[in-house]
């Protein structure tokens, strides 16, 4: 009888699923036609926009930086960047100079069909008409070999998911490239655990040092595959700056190594101080038994981010 | 000598540098610079390193002058710029030693420098000058003048002569070898 019970529990708890049956959703959608002209007006907005507006929960992070920091060199870099945020708003002036690569996340609805070109187009036609008209930096260049300029800051980098519903939401970032250029991935092995997790991440924020624009926000993706962690790196980086992880664990794991990351002493700017990272947002997949992929995501603390529901 | 101290603590430094001015700037100096400032980034020091390699003369004397990381975004009509923060100095690190030997005296960016560049700094009388990177908005005010002296192809990475006026800055990498990261960090690391 015992044995029973022990068999069934393992039974039970040797597997868990991370995703149910198909649900039904019923048939009350129809097809909603999105023309492209909607979606290249809303892309231009959010290019200008982002670029020009920091979100609110930026300039939070500001705020909350500068009642904890020690550092005298690091406070005053903190009270610029806040002063920069203003005159960017008001004088229309990009808040960096280094206007990003436009990284653009796009949830589809499946009831959603998109009239009068291609869905492709018209982000990258959104993006030339926002960098071009908004006097916008154009940072992008054809090929990583020849490096000629396109001119427009064109193409974005678009990633596309399916979702049930008839809207099309878009989620831009302005991605800079000093931090992007501190970006890392490792493969580590199931044995090393969520302590060599840890530690990767805090390494990254070690190798980024004062090259990345201090203080950082960390996208990291743990699980999935080699380019699943990395892409949900990117998506971590949406969730609003000083929020919590849903998920309790996680957000228990992204408060120890904030505590930590600040601890390294890097400060704003590196000039040394308490506020090396303004957020660490943790986002997780199933994996395979052989893997744990950690990618991290490097973002600066012109985090420009906006997004619109068409 | 074109480097006097404020009463309020701050370094008033004028370009072009001489060998004495750079002497007497320290790590964690803070500064404030008027004059001319050259802008180059990745593609310009890449065009040119090989005339320097080859002993062909540069579209601009070096001599003297300060080297500024940065790839300014357009200006709006009416304005003198854009949004003109630094970038990321190391990037450049390849291309410094051999610019500091033709009698460049000092760079401007964010970001650290390997050993080979102070090492540079040093045996050149180089120094290192730290803008606050994603300030382009506010660092815009202090560029009076702005004109493209060389590659205007490159768009954003053509050399331009940019007359500034009291640019603030914080001196990283001294010619003594201070480094203000490596300070900054060991003061505050908990």
């Amino acid at each position: 009888m015992a044995k029973r019970t022990k068999a069934s529990a393992r039974k039970k708890g040797a597997a868990r699923k991370a995703v149910g049956p198909v649900k039904p959703i019923p048939a009350a959608y129809h097809v909603r036609d999105v023309h492209v002209s909607a979606i290249v007006d809303a892309v231009k907005k959010l290019c200008i926009d982002a670029n020009l507006e920091l979100e609110p929960d930026m300039l939070r992070a500001f705020d909350r930086a500068l009642t904890t920091e020690r550092s005298p060199a690091g406070k005053q870099v903190l009270q610029i960047l806040k002063d920069n945020a203003q005159m960017a708003k008001t004088r229309r002036i990009p808040y960096c100079q280094d206007t990003g690569f436009v990284v653009c996340f796009v949830e589809l609805g499946q009831d959603v069909h998109v009239t009068g070109g291609a869905l492709d187009d018209a982000i990258n036609e959104g993006v030339r008409q926002g960098y071009t008209q908004g006097f916008l930096r154009a940072s992008i260049v054809t090929s990583p070999f020849d490096r000629v300029n396109t001119g427009d800051n064109t193409p974005a980098v678009i990633h596309v998911d399916v979702v049930p519903g008839a809207e099309l939401k878009l989620a831009i970032m302005a991605k800079g490239g000093g931090c992007e250029n501190r970006s890392k991935y490792t493969m580590l092995t199931p044995a090393a655990g969520i302590e060599g997790v840890k530690d990767f991440i805090i390494d990254c924020v070690k190798t980024a040092g004062p090259d990345a624009c201090p203080p950082l926000i960390l996208g990291v993706g743990v699980g999935g595959t080699f380019e699943k962690a990395a892409l949900l790196s990117k998506k971590a980086l949406f969730r609003e700056v000083g929020s919590a992880n849903p998920d309790p664990m996680l957000d228990a794991l992204e408060k120890e190594l904030l505590e930590r990351a600040n601890r390294l002493g890097i400060g704003p700017q590196g000039y040394g101080g308490d506020t090396t990272s303004f957020g660490i947002h943790v986002l997780t997949y199933p994996c395979h038994i052989t893997s744990l992929p950690v990618a991290v995501t490097i973002e600066c603390h012109a985090h420009r981010h906006k997004e619109a529901t068409l | 000598m074109s480097i006097t101290t404020a009463a309020d603590g701050i370094k008033d430094v004028t370009t072009p540098l001489s060998d004495s001015d750079v002497e007497s700037l320290k790590t964690g100096d803070r500064v404030r610079i008027t004059g001319v400032l050259y802008t180059a980034r990745d593609a310009a020091h890449g065009r040119l390193f090989p005339l320097i390699e080859r002993g062909e003369p540069l579209p601009i004397d070096v001599r003297g002058q300060v080297i500024y990381y940065t790839g300014p975004s357009p200006a709006r009509p009416g304005d003198i710029v854009g949004s003109i923060g630094p970038t990321t100095g190391g990037r450049m690190d390849k291309f410094t030693p051999a610019l500091l030997k033709l009698g460049l005296k000092g760079t401007m960016g964010k970001g650290a420098r390997s050993q080979v560049v102070k090492d540079a700094f040093r045996q050149y009388k180089g120094v290192y000058f730290g803008a606050i990177g994603g300030a382009g908005a506010v660092l815009s005010r202090f560029v009076k003048k702005v004109a493209i002296v060389a590659y205007e192809d490159l768009g954003t990475e053509a050399i331009r002569r940019l007359e500034v006026e009291d640019f603030p800055a914080i001196v990283v990498n001294d010619c003594h070898g201070g480094d203000l990261y490596e300070e900054g960090m060991a003061r505050y690391a908990r």
